[in-house]
């Protein structure tokens, strides 16, 4: 059983192969991303991360789930350098580029609690999977190309790890930025990560993203994580291991 | 088999788009920027492989028997002007753009904010570059279950970009 709907500001797909799922189980995987939203959207002013940016709320009266997005948050602009800042120039928090992974990551926890083995929860194209897909094979998982996107130009196999892209795919559509001479910008147009989860995958994906061309060289040090990384001209450069991905395992 | 009948399937839906997008001559024409047709792309797609900015179909116009004289000023869907979109959250950042209308086709769409403007980007740089393995990447055509990519980008520009030509709509 297969959905998608819009939420969060971008297509949540979620398919569960397992043969006693029902309509409501899916239900209450979107029902999780709906409250997700309520919490963390920051063009919700009634979420609670507005309150609190507007400072009426105060750190230690936040809820359990926030408290705990805000020191993962911490956590991650430690291990990446400073690359994960949830604070802009205004000095508003901003955590929703490490909500997603970790409400994709929560997701699959819920439906793996429910006692599903084969699924996954996409939400903007990261992925956590689990299991076969629906002809008992592993999951195939094409990496979208930043220049065409009706086109693939990878297959991979994450086999139960989490997978994410951050990029851009202004270059492919003849739209002129004004940053488009600022190398940071052009020189890296796509990057994938394939890590332990989705959360993890995600946060490193938009931090190392961040970090242009050299941010390859950060994730190859990375113990757990592989990834693909797409230059503005085409030639892409992947992690010493990211070649293991590539290959169906062994009990195809 | 079942998997051999889904590969042709896709296969057979991809060629119909590119056949239509190529009759359409879409690629190189400036005034037809996708202006997102109100779907946020790929959001209810039935093709496994999403396409973020749809392109319109123009709804097929009947021949007339005589041949119309275009009018000579002010031809197209929008006034000429600059016109500011909101700033809308593509999740690591907002995107928010102007698109410039002249003659009644976009122009240009500038960007007003970009989610990799951040100042502290140079900082990093001084990691040594391993040598890692590189290949220029090529179209896949095997079949796949999901797609990997980044697609918040896509609809928060599509977003910003409708509410600058909503400005602009003409009559």
């Amino acid at each position: 059983m297969k959905q998608t709907r819009p939420l969060m500001g971008m297509p949540i797909t979620v398919e569960i192969v397992d043969a006693s799922v029902t309509p409501a189980d899916l239900e209450k995987v979107y029902q999780y991303f709906t409250t997700v939203d309520r919490t963390f959207s920051t063009y919700k002013p009634e979420s609670e991360i507005s309150c609190f940016n507007r400072g009426e709320v105060a750190e230690r009266d936040l809820s359990p789930e926030v408290q705990e997005v805000l020191r993962l948050c911490e956590a991650t602009k430690r291990l990446t350098g400073g690359f994960f800042d949830i604070c802009n120039r205004k000095g508003i928090i901003d955590p929703s580029g490490l909500v997603k992974g970790w409400a994709i990551r929560n997701a699959a926890t819920l439906i793996a609690d429910a006692g599903f083995r084969n699924f996954y929860v996409e939400a903007g194209g990261d992925i956590q999977m689990s299991g076969k897909n629906s002809d008992g094979g592993s999951w195939r998982v094409g990496i979208r190309s930043p220049f065409r996107k009706e086109e693939i130009v990878k297959v991979v196999y994450p086999e139960g790890k989490g997978i994410a892209t951050s990029g851009t795919y202004i270059r492919g559509q003849h739209i002129y930025s004004p940053f488009a001479k600022d190398r940071e910008i052009t020189e890296i147009v796509s990057l994938t990560v394939i890590g332990p989860d989705v959360y993890e995958a995600d946060r490193y994906a938009t931090a190392i993203f961040a970090m242009g061309k050299t941010g390859i060289a950060f994730l190859e040090k990375l113990k757990g994580f592989e990834g693909y990384m797409i230059d503005a001209t085409g030639i892409a450069t992947m992690t010493s291991g990211f070649d293991s991905y590539t290959c169906l395992p062994h009990d195809e | 088999m079942k998997k051999f009948l889904s590969s042709i399937f896709l296969i057979g839906i991809f060629s119909a788009y590119v056949i239509s997008r190529q009759s359409l001559g879409l690629a190189a024409n400036p005034s037809l920027v996708p202006v997102a047709t109100g779907a946020l792309p790929a959001a209810a797609s039935p093709s496994p492989i999403p396409v973020p900015f749809p392109v319109p179909t123009p709804t097929p116009q009947p021949v007339p028997r005589t041949v119309p004289v275009p009018p000579p000023v002010q031809q197209g869907r929008y006034k000429n002007g600059t016109y500011t979109g909101v700033g809308a959250d593509a999740y690591y950042g907002i995107v928010q753009v102007q698109a410039v209308i002249i003659g009644g086709k976009i122009a240009d769409v500038v960007f007003l904010s970009y989610p990799n403007d951040r100042g502290n980007s140079a900082k990093i740089s001084s990691y040594a570059m391993p040598i890692l393995k590189q290949e220029a990447i090529a179209t896949q055509s095997a079949p796949v279950d999901i797609v990997s990519g980044a697609t918040e980008m896509s609809s928060a520009f599509n977003q910003s970009l409708q509410s600058a030509l909503s400005q602009a709509q003409n009559g």
